[in-house]
């Protein structure tokens, strides 16, 4: 019996998304690249918490916010509150973070996800807006250890989407997990760049007999910023849960952090003794006003969601659920792939799928680019498709056409018409071909009657080889099974 | 000509766009008089010498240009200027009057410093105050006590006690300071000078170093309500650093020679004269009142029936929300820090070391009613009966322009007096939290003096943004007095 | 009266980061049990329909446009920190 026949686990994940403003949270400072800045650069007595200073709200972490809320199906308040949550770390500066407790700005949302076992929801507790902390580096040098402290980071505006416990497995959380991302990718919120740690992960897992409604203790995990560290780290709690729960021991509900080179979860002293957190609502902030007309206007300007774009592209283009997933993980893909379909007409979206996830981003891929800017436009891959799809050249011939159209920016047709590439599917032709070959070729010919029908392939690749890859290969098969079927 | 440091604001301005007096000369007039009786009084934390002079001589410049008629004579050009230790101003040490900010010095000016500089005046220094603006008689300052003008033995009052005691002694026509539950208003009252709280979101907190933050304001010291109805308007207005400053129009405060305040009505609280008020307080205020009525004003018996809650309502909002302003003095990127090992060591050893007693005492009593399974008891009870508070307030505003009450149960008590109870001194400011529980505007004024010859004062208490009525009817009481003019007899 | 245990006083004080000897735990245990219990007093009143009072102030919008301005220079930020390195605060080992 596997841990999953007898236990169910029960998963929620909490997700801080930093938001691409150009400003933090509460003061002007810029929000810089993390991996790129130098320390200490992007700060000023405001996020530095100094004596005296006082907070004022970015109006577009607002409206950032309420677009991901949206997206999400989420209720906007119309008034929410900002509270102090108080806690001593050295990358917080004022001693609490400026954050949203009983009155976030929206709730009751929800995130379609589709696995293996097929359709399923998530729902979104909350979404509400918070302040991103400084950074803490350990350093050992000689002397002992240390650590150094940047405020580049204190004070960037953060969105906090909390789920209810909707995950059993963990490709939901996964599912879920990257189907946050791509929206926040989609509304231009957040860059999604995981290394860059903009995206960040806590989960909260517990297990229970399956069969059973009592939820079990739960163990949270954070500070989690892959899918990688996501899964592995969740993967490892079930286990273990599991042979905790299974030598007859309870759960003890503790926060772990998750050791990525050893595979292993550790518990975490507690930053803040028991998580007293003493919020009351933040004085120097008035309550945060979201009128009718503020949500109209963010709900008009809402681009199509993955979501719904993957299901039109199941259905409007046959694709597979498999493929329509693919196409829409990046919003700049399906822009791309819709595109190539709008200006080829005739080509199947089977085909122009195929060409746009294989061939496409392995040309990317080899020339280090990616769909933000690629190699070719749309126009241009149409073009090709349209070239194939009509029989004017072949399969490897196009492939050829491609990395020659990335590097030469010359139109399919024009490298096509230069390089005298037109398939030949002229029968007689073909028809001279293989008679010829076989002719040569008598030899094999009778090895082939008595009984190696291996070779027909060899044949095949004679003929092309003859016509020096033009030659249309159905029109080449057909016409030499004709012929190898006349000799028998 | 008088000492110029007897001049009032208004008439210094009068006399430097003239051309009668320097701003130099005003300015080391001030400065002189600082060195010789700050032995004795102790009301700067920090002075300002070459930075003064520096401003002085910039001033005198403009001054001569607006006098050739090429540019205009700033608001305030020329005019010397106390500030509370509690406001930044650009590199310039602010402590707070506490050990834990000894030597930071902030990178930017308060808002309110900066509206203020762009119109003239000069920074004389930075004044004592108790510990993070907590206190009633400056005493918990951590760089000693301030003493009363009026009477060395006694207490200039708190917070803001090293700005009134400087004004009243001449040391600067006017001085900024700080008002949470009283301290402006009642150090104004303890040494027979003028002191406004304005409404809650009137002046920037910009730069206002945090104690109460639903309850802080940056408030005005002068000898006359004149005076402190001059700087009002420069430092009044909405600034986009604060989202608690409000964005209305600044009322027009000129000031008319009118002392008719006929139309006028004012109220008279019941809770508001209590036993175990100081005899002579009770009858000076009373005797103010009558004058008010005199002069026109109808004086109508008000009920303000909450008041009696405002003492253990501020105590638990105040030191709840200045836990958490306090939190950031960590001594890891400013002020005190306690050379340690380890990091938590360093937070506590420095917090340990570097706050007061007072400060700890509220530090811990706000921790508390904000922790787990007490919030709603302690400080969101508290939240609660402020509303009631603050309705009392409306509702009297209905049939009254402005409350009239004493700023204290007595004048300034003796130096150690309270120091060893703290509720007694929390008592000192039963008449004065009310009105920043409920963020209307209190202007306090000298009506008197009792029998040890220590100043009395009243207040006054208004709608919200309607500075303009108080300073009307303080300024119509001291046209027909003279308490404002008097002064303590010093060297 | 509810008298502050010095447990109590101790939780407090860790919660506030606050290094008290032990003549000022004895202290604020009195005087903090003073002071709470004259807030009891709160309890007297009926605040069942009463909404709290956060701000003084009347509900209203107040935001900041999106635009990004210069700062203070590292410099200028760790002018006042007791330890400095490498262009930031230096802070010693955590032990929890």
């Amino acid at each position: 019996m596997t841990t999953y026949d007898e236990f169910e686990p029960v998963i929620g994940l909490e997700v801080h998304a930093e938001m691409q403003t150009q400003s933090k949270m509460f003061c002007s400072c810029p929000v810089l690249d993390a991996t790129t800045a130098q320390a200490n650069t992007a700060v000023c007595p405001v996020c530095a918490g100094m004596p005296g200073v006082l907070p004022v709200v970015n109006q577009r972490a607002v409206d950032y916010a309420i677009r991901v809320a949206l997206a999400l199906g989420c209720t906007i308040a119309p008034t929410s509150i900002f509270a102090r949550k108080n806690y001593f770390y050295p990358d917080l500066p004022k001693g609490y973070q400026i954050s949203q407790y009983e009155e976030p700005l929206a709730q009751h949302g929800l995130l379609p996800i589709i696995t293996s076992e097929g359709e399923g929801v998530i729902r979104v507790r909350r979404v509400h807006l918070e302040e991103d902390t400084g950074k803490l580096t350990h350093v050992t040098g000689e002397g002992g250890s240390y650590s150094l402290v940047d405020l580049n980071r204190a004070g960037v505006p953060l969105l906090e989407i909390v789920s209810e416990p909707d995950m059993h497995t963990i490709e939901a959380v996964r599912a879920y997990a990257e189907g946050l991302r791509a929206i926040l990718r989609y509304l231009g919120v957040n860059s999604g760049d995981m290394e860059k740690g903009v995206i960040r992960f806590e989960a909260n897992i517990s297990l229970r007999p399956r069969g059973s409604q009592t939820l079990g203790t739960r163990v949270e995990i954070k500070n989690l910023n892959s899918f990688r560290a996501l899964e592995r780290s969740v993967a490892y709690q079930i286990e273990r849960q599991a042979e905790t729960l299974r030598r007859g021991e309870t759960v003890a509900l503790e926060t772990v952090g998750w050791n990525e080179a050893e595979g292993v979860t550790f518990i975490q002293r507690s930053k803040e003794e028991a998580h007293d957190y003493r919020y009351f609502p933040e004085p120097d902030l008035p309550p945060l006003v979201v009128d009718e007309a503020w949500v109209e206007k963010a709900r008009a300007l809402l681009p199509e969601l993955p979501q719904a774009i993957l299901r039109r592209f199941q259905q409007q283009y046959q694709l597979s659920a498999y493929d329509a997933g693919l196409l829409t993980a990046e919003r700049d893909l399906a822009v791309y792939f819709e595109a190539v379909l709008a200006a080829a007409p005739g080509v199947s979206p089977k085909q122009a799928a195929n060409w746009v996830l294989g061939d496409l981003f392995a040309l990317m891929n080899s020339l280090g680019r990616d769909i933000s800017s690629p190699p070719l436009s749309p126009d241009a891959l149409a073009g090709l498709l349209q070239a194939l799809s009509a029989g004017q050249i072949n399969n490897s011939t196009a492939k050829t056409v491609l990395t020659e159209m990335a590097a030469s920016g010359k139109s399919a047709r024009q490298i096509i018409d230069e390089r005298g590439l037109t398939q030949i599917s002229d029968a007689s032709f073909v028809s001279d071909l293989v008679q010829r070959v076989l002719a040569e070729n008598a030899g094999e010919v009778e090895r082939y009657r008595a009984g190696k029908e291996s070779l027909g392939q060899w044949f095949f690749g004679q003929v092309m080889r003859q016509a020096q890859g033009k030659a249309n290969p159905q029109v080449v098969r057909e016409e030499l099974q004709r012929q190898l079927d006349t000799l028998k | 000509m008088t000492d110029l440091t007897d001049l009032t604001v208004l008439d210094a301005l009068q006399a430097l766009r003239s051309g009668q007096v320097s701003s130099r000369e005003l300015t080391q007039a001030c400065l002189d008089r600082i060195s010789r009786l700050e032995p004795a009084i102790r009301a700067f934390i920090t002075l300002t010498p070459e930075l003064a002079l520096q401003q002085a001589d910039e001033a005198d410049r403009k001054l001569a240009a607006a006098r050739r008629g090429s540019a205009n004579f700033a608001p305030l050009l020329g005019l010397p200027l106390a500030v509370k230790d509690v406001l930044t101003v650009k590199g310039v040490r602010c402590t707070c009057g506490s050990r834990i900010l000894e030597n930071f010095v902030p990178p930017f000016n308060a808002t309110v410093i900066e509206r203020l500089l762009a119109a003239g005046v000069v920074v004389l220094g930075k004044t004592n105050m108790d510990e993070f603006a907590m206190g009633s008689s400056t005493e918990n300052s951590a760089y000693g006590p301030t003493r009363n003008p009026w009477n060395l033995e006694h207490v200039p009052g708190g917070s803001s006690g090293g700005s009134a005691a400087a004004v009243a002694a001449h040391m600067a026509p006017a001085a900024l300071g700080s008002d949470t539950g009283g301290s402006v208003r009642q150090p104004a009252s303890y040494c027979g000078i003028s002191g406004l709280k304005p409404t809650y979101g009137r002046f920037s907190r910009y730069g206002l170093v945090a104690y109460g933050s639903s309850l802080d304001t940056v408030g005005i010291f002068a000898r006359t309500v004149a005076d402190v109805a001059a700087l009002f308007p420069v430092m009044a207005g909405m600034d986009p650093l604060d989202a608690t400053s409000m964005d209305l129009p600044v009322p027009d405060t000129t000031l008319s020679a009118s002392a008719d305040l006929k139309g006028m009505r004012i109220g008279l609280p019941a809770e508001y004269f209590i036993d175990g008020m100081q005899p002579a307080v009770e009858n000076l205020v009373r005797q103010a009142i009558e004058t008010l009525h005199s002069l026109g004003a109808e004086i109508i018996p008000i009920s303000l029936p909450h008041t009696e809650y405002a003492l253990p309502v501020y105590y638990l909002i105040a030191p709840a929300e200045a836990s958490a302003n306090l939190a950031r003095y960590d001594g890891i990127r400013f002020g005190f820090s306690q050379q340690e090992d380890e990091m938590w060591a360093i937070f506590r050893e420095s917090r340990g070391g570097g706050f007061g007693q007072e400060v700890k005492r509220r530090i811990m009593l706000g921790t508390y009613a904000l922790s787990a399974g007490y919030y709603d008891a302690y400080y969101g009870r508290a939240q609660k009966v402020r509303t009631l508070i603050k309705r009392d307030f409306e509702k009297a505003f209905e049939s009254v322009d402005a409350v009239a009450a004493p700023v204290a149960p007595s004048s300034a008590f003796r130096l150690g007096e309270h120091t060893d109870d703290p509720i007694a001194m929390y008592l000192e400011d039963v008449f004065t939290l009310p009105a920043n529980l409920a963020g209307v505007p209190g202007l306090a004024f000298p009506v008197g003096f009792d029998g040890s010859s220590m100043p009395v004062g009243m207040q006054l208490m208004g709608r919200h943004y309607r500075e303009d009525q108080l300073f009307k009817i303080a300024h119509a009481y001291q046209q027909v007095t003279d308490w404002h003019r008097r002064s303590p007899q010093l060297a | 009266m509810t008298k502050l245990s010095l447990a109590e006083v101790e939780h407090i004080a860790q919660l506030a980061r606050l290094e008290l000897t032990a003549e000022e735990k004895a202290r604020y245990s009195e005087q903090l049990s003073a002071i709470l219990e004259h807030a009891a007093r709160l309890q007297e009143l009926d605040t069942s329909d009463i909404p709290p009072t956060s701000s003084v102030l009347p509900t209203r919008s107040v935001l900041r446009p999106d635009v990004a301005r210069p700062g203070l220079t590292p410099d200028e930020l760790l002018s006042n920190a007791p330890r400095a390195e490498q262009n930031q605060f230096r802070v010693p080992p955590i032990l929890e």
